[in-house]
Order: structure tokens, then sequence, then C-alpha cells
């Protein structure tokens, strides 16, 4: 006999997500993945002006911010054919790889480490010891048992209050908790030391895009100057600000966060063959070292990987209509030529159509529609992405430093490389390729400054910015990996306006509901047989789907053919 | 009530910080909120006796840029407020509790709390087709807000989508994504534009009602005076380039480099309310303008539907004179001025409230809002 649970809301995530589970003989046999909330973007984007589309897509997710923008601007000078310059492409670099550890290290700590670290137990820990493990660990210099002692207290008044804020109800004590008291102890002391130094490195997209969240980018390059002899430009003392920031962030992914995750994941080795779902990873790659249009020279590569064959990297293309296409066939949209087909994103049609039950509801229809996203195939394959696709794209297409950090890290955790097909893998394999990203993002700010040094100071490429240079009509279409994984926006322009926009998204690849043909997405899939102590405390479930790390507003869109007209100009 | 409510000093005294520390801290956050110096004794003695007072925040149609710029909150001891000062109950973005176990935290705090918890709401709500378009734990936004308001001491309307919609509620608005004060209408509301709002005015609002408990003063549109009241072209370090007539006419260009005024690239500051001049963004270290962007006013309502962001509705003549930023804008567009005049007006007549009385003025005031008013964002 099985149980059925619904997880609503999934918390600890971006956006509105619903998980409805059966769970039979202590583990999950089936499982529903409902995207909750829709907003209406691609509508919104009709008739716009495509040089403005980055701000609109941006706003479709603010713990990724950046990533719609970078991408939205790639998809307009695709189509336009405009190449940026090169410091141009380098200050987007630096503005992802900031964005990756910001996302990566507040994911782990503040969005994923309750899964594994119990704040309660914590408060039985012994801090002397807990500091003596931390420094066994690593050198980063506010492990010490004052250190640790102070914030146990911290934590201990917090529960004698009896207001335990973001603690309260959940799941101390679970049999599924697995770390000693000291462990648990590192784990929130860290929590608070993460959320803490958050908001340093972010403040490389303040310097070059003005703020974060949501810093401003501009198609046809950056919108920040370079003036090293200007008081107001990016001179000596703002490139210095970004060296340091970039020390700063390396410093404690390397002490903190890395052997954080290395501990953390020495307790729970049972994680690395719980939850590995589909066989198949797809990456579009990205941080280019030769320009946007060179593939060849990404730092993380693009591909297909398909039934975990690692000798083999299929090639993906963005505007082969036969690669990416989407399924409706359980989501609240009707297709033209019925329920069953799907269409390539330049023919996306899409027409709003709630046919759940009324709300208030126990339970979504599962025979029926029940999601507000989409179902993206790559040649009708269901796909992974996500840095543990990345991963394994760069992996078996031969990238040495991807190879080292992930042999290096298996080494110590005496695992297999087919460890990293499970929850744990996941979530591993964000923490290596943060690592990495560290140690680019310094690379790329010794390329711009060599630049500089050169006498190139050009930013912004203003040939097709006059939209009376553009063609009558275009299409575009931009490839970027998000934190949370394969990214792409496509484009058509008509009479300088945009005609049509859509987006597939990383959350949609993975929190899809099921194809046409009954094939389940990422989530569902990767739900199966995971082991659950008590059904009505989900935090096994929680645990394989915070290793994705959920961004569900990312993930609902729509593009009515219908739609009205956007307004416009008519404000004066 | 809690058994033992901690007031924030007695809460720091058993953190270590010391009486000194605490006073340096009350004159920070007095600062944050705008208060001088001779209101500090009172923000002293405020956060010497109350409570942990317990938040709701919520997550409707958004996209959690107010939450992530929450926790860019940048002085250390205004992050602590976010653990220890207040008792952040409900937030779907950062407690441990999912499903089941986070709905019982939400129904216990407004049960146990009720005219006593602070409500926060990030995102618009959409009302079309029953508003089926956002749904948590198989109901509606719209059926929850309503519900959870009806206990609410106060309420906060976090960022442009609380405040007015934002980008969902751009034209054709297919969801119906709605703010909360034309829903909520009964209870007092904080408007804390932007999108996302700057980190420490969120920080300095919060502040602000947990020493005075009571509503800042507010403008027309329900926006705290302290951060709200000055235009962005008011209080750019750049303004001196706009008078002197020296403009960027395309990025990057030698004026770009030499950091001149922004106007003719479509900067929207003449016409924009916000601290962005002054506070700067992520602890100051920059902000749209000083980073080589026009300001796209995303504070102000229907900024989305005021695009193309590159440029001015038609050309305006004038450049140069201190007067201009109104002469331009009454050339083109109107209906900005007539916005800006009357937002002056009900400014001066707006008084303080205290939160709990004159609950149903900020209804009243939407009321009063005039079309003409709310084009204030346009030109």
């Amino acid at each position: 006999m099985a149980t059925r649970i619904v997880v609503d809301p999934i918390t600890r995530i971006e956006g509105h997500l619903r998980i409805e589970a059966e769970v039979k003989g202590g583990k999950i046999s089936n499982a529903y993945s409902s995207g909750t909330m829709v907003r209406g973007l691609e509508i919104i984007l009709r008739g716009r002006d495509p040089r403005d589309a980055w701000a609109f897509t941006e706003r479709v997710c603010g713990v990724c911010t950046t990533v719609h923008a970078l991408t939205s601007v790639r998809t307009v000078e695709n189509a336009l054919g405009i190449v940026v310059p090169p410091n141009a492409e380098l200050v987007r670099n630096l503005m992802f790889c900031a964005q990756y550890l910001q996302d990566h290290v507040v994911h782990f700590y503040q969005l994923h480490a309750l899964d594994w670290v119990d704040v309660v137990s914590a408060l039985k820990a012994d801090p002397k010891k807990a500091a003596q493990i931390a420094q066994s660990l690593s050198n980063w210099p506010k492990n010490t048992p004052g250190y640790f002692s102070d914030v146990q207290k911290r934590i201990e008044k917090l529960v004698k209050s009896g207001q335990l804020g973001i603690f309260a109800n959940g799941y101390w004590g679970h049999p599924a908790y697995k770390l000693p008291p000291e462990v648990n102890l590192i784990g929130v002391v860290h929590y608070l030391d993460a959320l803490d130094w958050q908001k340093e490195i972010i403040k490389v997209h303040t310097i070059f895009g003005g703020k974060n969240p949501h810093p401003n980018y501009l198609v046809g390059g950056v919108p920040a100057s370079i003036n090293i002899n200007g008081s107001t430009a990016i001179n000596s003392e703002r490139l210095a600000f970004v060296a340091e920031l970039i020390d700063n962030a390396t410093e404690f992914v390397e002490q903190v966060y890395i052997p954080d995750l290395l501990a953390v994941a020495s307790y729970y080795m049972d994680w690395f063959s719980i939850g590995g779902g589909l066989k198949n990873y797809l990456a579009y790659g990205d941080l280019p070292t030769n320009g946007y249009n060179d593939p060849s020279h990404f730092k993380l590569q693009r591909g297909a990987i398909l039934n975990r064959n690692l000798s083999e990297v299929l090639e993906v293309k963005g505007d082969d209509p036969d690669q990416v296409r989407e399924y409706v066939t359980h989501s609240w949209y009707k297709y033209k030529a019925g329920n069953k087909k799907s269409l390539p994103p330049w023919e996306g049609e899409t027409d709003l159509n709630y046919t759940g039950p009324k709300p208030p509801y126990k339970h979504l229809n599962f025979a029926d529609k029940y999601s507000w996203l989409k179902t993206p195939r790559w040649k009708n394959h269901p796909m992974e992405v996500g840095p543990l696709a990345r991963m394994l794209v760069a992996y078996a297409s031969g990238n040495d430093d991807v190879k080292e950090v992930v042999n290096e890290a298996l080494g110590k955790l005496k695992a297999p490389v087919t460890a990293l097909f499970s929850t744990l893998g996941r979530t591993a394999a964000r923490g290596l390729e943060t690592k990495l990203i560290a140690h680019w993002m310094k690379g790329f700010y010794n390329d711009l400054v060599k630049n500089i040094k050169n006498g190139e100071t050009r930013m912004f490429n203003d040939e097709k910015w006059d939209p009376s240079t553009w063609p009558k009509e275009a299409k575009g279409v931009g490839l970027s990996e998000a934190p949370r994984g394969a990214l792409a926006h496509w484009i058509i322009i008509k009479d300088r306006k945009i005609e049509q926009y859509q987006l597939v998204v990383p959350s949609t690849w993975n929190a899809s509901p099921r194809d046409a043909n009954g094939k389940r997405s990422a989530y569902e899939s990767s739900l199966l047989n995971t082991p659950m102590a008590d059904p009505q405390k989900p935090l096994e479930l929680l645990r394989t789907i915070h290793s994705f790390d959920p961004c569900i507003a990312c993930a609902v869109h729509l593009y009515d053919p219908e739609g009205k007209q956007v307004n416009k100009i008519s404000v004066i | 009530m809690i058994d033992n409510p901690q007031s924030i000093y007695e809460k720091m005294r058993e953190q270590g910080y010391s009486r000194r520390d605490f006073l340096r801290f009350c004159s920070y956050i007095a600062a944050a909120a705008g208060i001088n110096a001779t209101g500090l004794s009172t923000v002293v003695k405020a956060l010497e006796t109350k409570p942990r007072p317990p938040v709701i925040w919520l997550h409707y149609q958004e996209c959690t840029c107010c939450s992530e710029s929450f926790i860019r909150a940048s002085h250390p001891v205004v992050a602590d407020i976010i653990l220890d000062k207040i008792s952040l109950d409900y937030s779907e973005l950062l407690q441990a509790a999912a499903g089941v176990q986070a709905e019982e935290v939400l129904s216990e705090t407004i049960k146990k709390y009720r005219g006593q918890y602070l409500m926060t709401v990030e995102g618009s709500i959409p009302t079309n087709n029953g508003g089926v378009y956002c749904t948590i734990a198989g109901r509606t936004s719209l059926d929850r807000v309503k519900e959870i308001a009806e206990g609410a001491k106060a309420i906060i309307a976090w960022g442009s989508c609380a405040s007015w919609g934002c980008v969902q509620s751009a034209n054709p608005n297919p969801t119906g994504a709605t703010p909360v004060h034309k829903i909520i209408t009964n209870k007092p509301i904080i408007r804390v534009p932007g999108c996302p709002p700057i980190a420490d005015v969120m920080a300095g609002v919060i502040v602000y009602l947990l020493a005075f408990d009571r509503l800042p003063e507010l403008d027309h549109f329900g926006r705290p005076m302290s951060f709200y009241s000055k235009r962005v072209h008011d209080s750019c370090y750049r303004r001196p380039y706009y008078d002197a007539g020296l403009f960027v006419e395309s990025f990057d260009d030698g004026s770009a480099k030499k950091g001149h005024c922004l106007y003719k690239t479509g900067c929207k500051g003449p016409v924009t309310y916000n601290s962005c001049g002054i506070i700067r963004w992520n602890n100051g270290v920059s902000y749209c303008i000083q980073s080589g962007h026009p300001c796209i006013g995303c504070t102000e309502e229907n900024f989305w539907n005021n695009e193309p962001f590159y440029q001015h509705l038609s050309s305006f003549p004038g450049f140069g004179i201190e007067t201009t930023a109104d002469t331009i804008g009454a050339t083109v567009g109107g209906i900005a001025v007539a916005g800006i005049a009357a937002h002056a007006i009900a400014t001066n007549i707006r008084k303080r409230k205290t939160i709990g009385e004159n609950a149903s003025h900020n209804a009243h005031d939407d009321n009063d809002t005039k079309p003409a008013d709310k084009q204030e964002g346009g030109e």
C-alpha cells in the first residue's frame, strides 16, 4: 500500500514548487513535480525594443540574477551579427564568475545545508573539539574554539527563546541526519559566515553593472567604460577592488566551502548511490576565451551525453529546430497541432490553459495537465542540466582543469567516478565547479588588466546600436550556462521590434512534468527509490530536490500567439 | 505572547556586546532610518525594551530579488537583525521546514501573534481566472494573502512587484498581476519599491518599525520619505554635467569615459524617486549611473511600459540650465510633471501615522490617486 505525500511549498528554493510522491516500502515509488506560478513574460516582451529585452528577462530570476540578461544580449547580438569587444567579453565573464561564486555558496549553506546539518544537534557539540576538526580541514582563521562557542550560545538562546524563526519546525532529530554534533556545529557556524560573506563577492556586479541584484547589461558590450586616468570610469581603484574581491572569495571557497562539502559528504556516502535519475546530460558551455562565437575555446564545454556514456560527447546546436523542442502534454497550455506534438522555440506557441482542479485543492490530476512548466526535450530525450551535467560534459571532453579537481575530490572520498550520478554527486559537482570558477576568474581579471596595459580599452561596439541599421527581419539564439544549467533564449526581430521571444530555462529541463511519451524529467526521475524514514517528514525528498537547486520562477514561461500587441509609446 | 520575550539590548548583551556597542548600533540604525541626533535616545530606549516581533515573509509572483537584496544588507549588526532581532517565522527562501511543517509554523504564528506580526510581501498577486496563476499548498495567493493580512499589525510591500505590479503587470498583464494595496485595503501598508529595493533601505525600514513601533513618514504613494523623497537626478553626482550641458551621446564615447550626464542615453533619473545617489548600492560601492548605465526608473509605477529605456520619447529643447529637469518633463511628457506636482502637494499634507491607527488611511490614499498621479514614472 503506497502512502501519498504532498510537499507544497518546497522551501529554500526560488519560486513555487510542489512535489507529490507515493511512498511504498520506505521508498519513493512515484513522483510528480509541479510549478505552481506563472507570470507570462514572453507575452509581455512582444512588440518591445530588443535592446531592452535583457532588463525584462533579467527579472525572470533575482537569485540567479544576471544570467538571463547575459543570455538575452547574446541572443540579440546573434540576431543582429554584433561582436562585442574583448574587454566586454572579459567583464561579462567576471560578472558570470561572481554570480556563480555567490549563488553556489548560498545554495550550499542557506538552501541545502539544513538537509544535512542538524541545527539542534549542534547545541550538544564541544566547541573546542569542533574547532579542532575544522582546523584539521583548513587554515580558515575564524575556526577557533571561542568563536565556535559564541555561535553555539547564540543559537542556544534562539532555541530557548521559543521563537526559532527560520529554524522553527525543522526536521531536527530526524534519523536521516548523520553528522556528529561537532560537524553540525561547524555547519551552523559557516552558515552564518557564508551569509555574511555572500554580500561581498557580488560587489563585482556593482562595480561593472551599478547594482546587485539585477546589474545592468548592454547589447553590444557592457555599460561601464574604462579610463585609468579618470575619476568615475573603471580605473585603478575599481580594478584593485575587483582583485581583492576575487582573492577573498577564492579563500572562502577553498578554506570553508570545499572542506565543509567534503566533510559532510564523508558522513553521507550512501547518498552517492541515491537520486541519480536520468542518464542523459546537456550543457551549452560557457566562459568564452576567444569570443562567444567560438565555443571550441570555452572554459566549460558544450555537448550532450546519452546513457552516461562518457566516451562520447554529442554536438549540440541551438539553431537546429530538431534538437531543442518543447511539449505541453502535461502543462497548462494548449498547442494548435494538439497535445502530443512538440515545437521548437522559434515556432513555439502557447496558450495559457489552466485545466487543474479549482483551488483550494488537495491533489493535482496527473493523468492530465499538472504544471505551469513546459517539457523540453533534446532530440526527444529528457536531459539533466546543471553543475553535474557541466562537469560531466567537460570531463568527457577532456577538460584538464575539470578532470584534475574531479579526480582529486573523488580520490579523497575514495569514490568511483560513477558516484557522481547521484544526489550527493550533484552537490559535489557544484562545489568543485565553484573552485574552478574562482581560479578562472582571476585569469579573466589578469587578461583584462593586460589588455588595458596594452591600450585596449573598448567596452562597446556601437555599429548596430541604431535600429535603422538593422535588417527588416532577424532571428537569433543565445546559449549560456546559468548556475542551475543550460539556458537559452530565442528571438525573432521584425521591423525593429520583438516579434517572438522564447526562453528554455534550466529548471524547466529538470523540474518539468512528463512528456507525450510518458517519460519523466530529472526531478521526477531522481526521486524514484529515495528512502523515506518517515513519509510525513520529507527530509530525504528535500535533499534530492535541493541537489538540483530549483529555480521555478525561471522555469515557467509562456508565449501566446493570439496575445495582444504590447501597448507602446502612447504615454505622450 | 512569547514566554520570555527578550529585548534587543538583552540579546546583544548575551551575545557579548557591550553597552557601548549597543549605543553605537543604535546610532547606526538611527542614521539608517534618517533620525537625527535628538531622536537617538528614543531609539536606544525602544531597542532596550522591545521583544522580537514575528515576521511573515510571503512570496508570490516575483523573482526573489527583494529577498536577495535584503540579505545583502551591509552593516554586520543589521545583518544580525535578520536572525536575532526579528523572528522570521515564515520565509519560503530561508526556512528549514517545508510543506506541512512550513504551513504549521505559518498558521501557528497567525494564531498566536494575531494583531502583532508584521506581514511582508514580495511579489504581485495574480487575480485573473480566480487567481490560479499562483498557488501555494493548493490555495491561491489571492486567498492566502487576504487571510494572512487579516491578523497583521502592518504590511510591508517589498519591491516594485508588491508595490506596483512590476514586470508581470506590464502590458498586456496576462495574469492580472496586482499589487498588495489593491487587494488589502484595511491595513497600513508601507511600499518599498525598486527592482529590487536597495538592501540598506529595506533594513532601514525594518529598523524604523522596530525602534518606533509606528510607520515611518510616508509620501502620497506610501513610500518612506527617508528614502523616496528625492529624485535620483537631484542627488546624482553627475548632475553638474547636466547643468553644464555635457552629455554622453553614445555608450563608451569620450564623454562616457569622463563620466558626463547620461540623460541623452535615456536616463530616467529626473522622474525617479530613490536613494541611489545617496546611499548607493551594496554598501555604497556604486549605482547604475556611476557604472555607466542610465537609470531605468525601477522604483516608479509602470516603468516597464515607459521603455524604450535608451531614449526619451521625443526630442526636447533647452539643455544646460538648472530649471530644465521639470521644463523638459513638461515638454516631453506633461503627465510626469502633473505627477510630480501632485506628489509634492500630497507629501506636504501627509501626516505620520501610528501602526494600528487609521487603518483605512492607505486605502483612502489609493482611492485618491488620480490616473495622472500614477504616471509619475512616465515621461
